[in-house]
């Protein structure tokens, strides 16, 4: 897998609730410790804005969705199972190939 | 905030909000728990999704209270069309008054990690805000929950549970029940759940002989009173309708003193002047002792007094019904046509005694029925349904009678002896009038014969009738009792025919005897005027006797004296004759 295009996060966090405090940490970890700045991350916060979850699909916080590189993923949860993330956004194989 | 959207119409009670399902807000008093939660159990299929998109659409159109459905398990769509079967015109209301929340969880979706209901609800914040909502269903919350260990699916029910309060909003939580080989137990899974709401209701489903048994038990109700008991409820074609409950229905009967006829005019003087109107009138029979026939009087009595009537026959097809009436000059036709007359005929196992109650009564109110026939009512207690049909036909009288319909209904019932045997299902003592017709054997025929075995508030007529079928109608005839025996037919016309030459022999003799006698008078006329001249004659007779015995006497008198004045021996006469000879 080449990565000449970013890594780009969507992920939708609902204030201050620990499980989404978790989930930015997590997030932020493994773009580096596996990215090394091939990113993008944008925060979507739902109770700034709720009408943003509802077209984009997001019901539960914390969501992760990687919209690129396609195919687009989403992953709920406080992102605390890094193996788990890592095989559903395709990383594994990336990281192996390096 | 809560408030502003609630145009006018206040709280039927204030800590509750009414479901505007029939039946449910008798048994909760009310409803469900105003701003509150209330958990809904059952199996798949025992309909948790339409009660609760009932409660909603309800709570829009009866009470203008917005709505937010959020669905875990179908979508929207599917939904939509559930609800259209129904006639709940969802589409309607979909603008600015009901909101779906499409929130089924992708089959991929990915799960890494512990997750929670913040952003759910910060959405559900937002749009309750926005559209005034005052009623919410989650369905069900277990599709979700699932996803988490128990520790934190308590965390996030109890995260809900206080949203739910905080908006004081009308909340509904579904909650599926494994299904157990066919027969539902009816116990939740979820342990937490049922203590956390403030209300919670059950849904049984199970099969009884074949035939399907839905009940609903409510098991909880915080702060309220509540029937216990478990009551039956069916999914019909305008959705969810539970049982009432009898007692809440005795206060709303209509009394009225109006007569409607039978159809049978000397029936109609037997009762009194014919049927209460609103009244209940079984009649019971063995088979074929005309208690269609006395229905399908009934029926076109109400036709011809221009009301509105419902047939509802679990024997014969409509068709068969009209032309075998016809055969009794009973013509249904026309007022089928003209529509004022609805026969409708159903098979009898084909349901349970819930649903053909709940199809009845609502064919009756879709007609507008005044009048209403089930023939036969015995047909509801076949099968399985032994257990219910008690219920549903006391609910059925009590509900006829709330609305004021006139209900005949025919029960199969043979012997002579009504009153000993009870008709089918203990129905006998509920209804007002008890019609019953059986057959007399006698002489090798066998009639028809009609009893008015009770009635209710009118004085009716304790004789015995038969029953007759012609042509030309039905008619009651008065039997011909004799000794203390009763008979009927045949036998009663030779009884009467008998009779009457007896009377013209009676009459013939009485006119002979007269004439004999009238012979007598004038023989003892004319003999008594023989007699009289005869008495004339004898009388003559006598006297002319006496004449001539003093005749006699003088004659002789004279002839002495003649004899003595010739002999001229002794010149005196006597007396005379001697006064001048008294000197001696």
């Amino acid at each position: 897998m080449k990565t000449n295009g970013n890594f780009i996060f969507k992920l939708y966090v609902t204030g201050e609730a620990p499980n989404s405090i978790r989930a930015i940490g997590n997030l932020n970890d493994l773009c580096r410790d596996h990215l090394a700045g091939h990113h993008e991350i944008e925060i979507v916060d739902l109770l700034r804005d709720p009408q943003k979850a509802l077209v984009d699909e997001v019901l539960l916080t914390p969501t992760l969705v990687k919209l690129s590189p396609k195919p687009v993923r989403k992953i709920i949860g406080n992102l605390n199972d890094m193996a788990a993330v890592l095989k559903a956004i395709g990383l594994e194989a990336f990281r192996n190939e390096k | 905030m809560k408030k502003k959207s609630n145009p006018g119409h206040p709280p039927p009670s204030s800590g509750k909000a009414l479901s505007g399902i029939e039946g449910f807000d008798e048994i909760t008093r009310g409803g469900l728990p105003r701003g509150r939660s209330t958990l809904i159990t059952g199996g798949p299929g025992s309909g948790k999704t339409v009660f609760s998109l009932q409660t909603l659409a309800n709570g829009i159109r009866l009470f203008h209270e917005p709505a937010i459905f959020v669905a875990f398990e179908e979508n929207s769509k599917r939904i939509m069309a559930n609800a259209s079967t129904f006639g709940w015109d969802l589409q309607k209301l979909v603008p600015g008054k009901l909101f779906f929340l499409d929130a089924q969880p992708s089959p991929d979706l990915i799960q890494a990690g512990d997750f929670d209901l913040n952003g759910m609800l910060a959405i559900l914040d937002a749009k309750v805000r926005a559209m005034g909502a005052r009623r919410i269903v989650f369905d069900s919350l277990d599709m979700l929950l699932n996803l988490l260990d128990t520790a934190t699916q308590q965390r996030e029910a109890n995260r809900l549970n206080e949203w739910i309060m905080k908006k004081e909003i009308t909340a509904i939580l579904t909650g599926k029940v494994e299904q157990e080989a066919g027969n539902n137990t009816g116990q939740y899974q979820n342990t937490f759940m049922p203590f956390m709401t403030d209300a919670v209701v059950e849904l049984n489903h199970r099969i009884v002989d074949g035939v399907s048994q839905r009940v609903l038990r409510l098991k909880k109700f915080r702060g309220s009173s509540f029937s216990e008991n478990e009551s039956p409820y069916v999914i019909g074609s305008r959705g969810f309708e539970v049982a009432e409950v009898s007692s809440f229905m005795a206060n709303a009967v209509k009394v009225t003193k109006e007569r409607v006829s039978s159809g049978v005019e000397r029936l109609d003087t037997m009762l009194g002047g014919g049927y209460y109107r609103g009244a209940s009138i079984l009649i019971t029979g063995a088979p074929g002792t005309a208690k269609s026939t006395l229905s399908g009087a009934f029926t076109q009595a109400a036709c011809a007094r221009g009301e509105r009537a419902l047939f509802v026959s679990f024997d014969s097809a409509p068709a068969e019904i009209i032309r075998n009436l016809e055969s009794v000059n009973i013509r249904l036709k026309r007022y089928e046509r003209s529509g004022q007359l609805r026969l409708v005929a159903a098979r009898a196992g084909s349901f349970n005694s819930e649903i053909h109650y709940l199809r009845i009564k609502n064919l009756a109110q879709e007609h507008q029925a005044r009048c209403l026939v089930v023939d036969p009512i015995s047909a509801l207690g076949k099968q399985g349904n032994e257990l219910t049909s008690q219920n549903v036909l006391e609910r059925l009288l009590d509900w006829t009678k709330a609305v004021g319909i006139t209900l005949v209904c025919t029960s199969l019932l043979g012997g002579n002896a009504p009153e000993a045997e009870g008709s089918a299902m203990q129905i006998s003592t509920n209804v007002d009038t008890w019609i019953h017709l059986n057959y007399l054997v006698r002489a090798g025929e066998r009639n028809r014969a009609l009893t008015i075995v009770k009635s209710r508030g009118t004085g009716h007529s304790n004789q015995v009738r038969e029953l007759v079928l012609k042509d030309s109608g039905i008619s009651l005839t008065d039997v011909y009792t004799v000794g203390g025996e009763v008979f009927m037919g045949t036998m009663r016309w030779e009884k009467e025919e008998a009779a009457l030459s007896d009377k013209k022999i009676q009459e013939a003799l009485a006119v002979r005897k007269l004439t004999s006698l009238k012979l007598a008078e004038a023989e003892l006329e004319v003999r008594a005027k023989a007699v009289q001249v005869e008495l004339e004659a004898t009388r003559q007779e006598k006297a002319f006797l006496a004449v001539s015995d003093r005749q006699t006497v003088t004659d002789s008198a004279d002839r002495v004296s003649q004899v003595r004045l010739l002999r001229g021996a002794d010149r005196f006469p006597k007396g005379r004759q001697r006064r001048p000879g008294s000197k001696p």
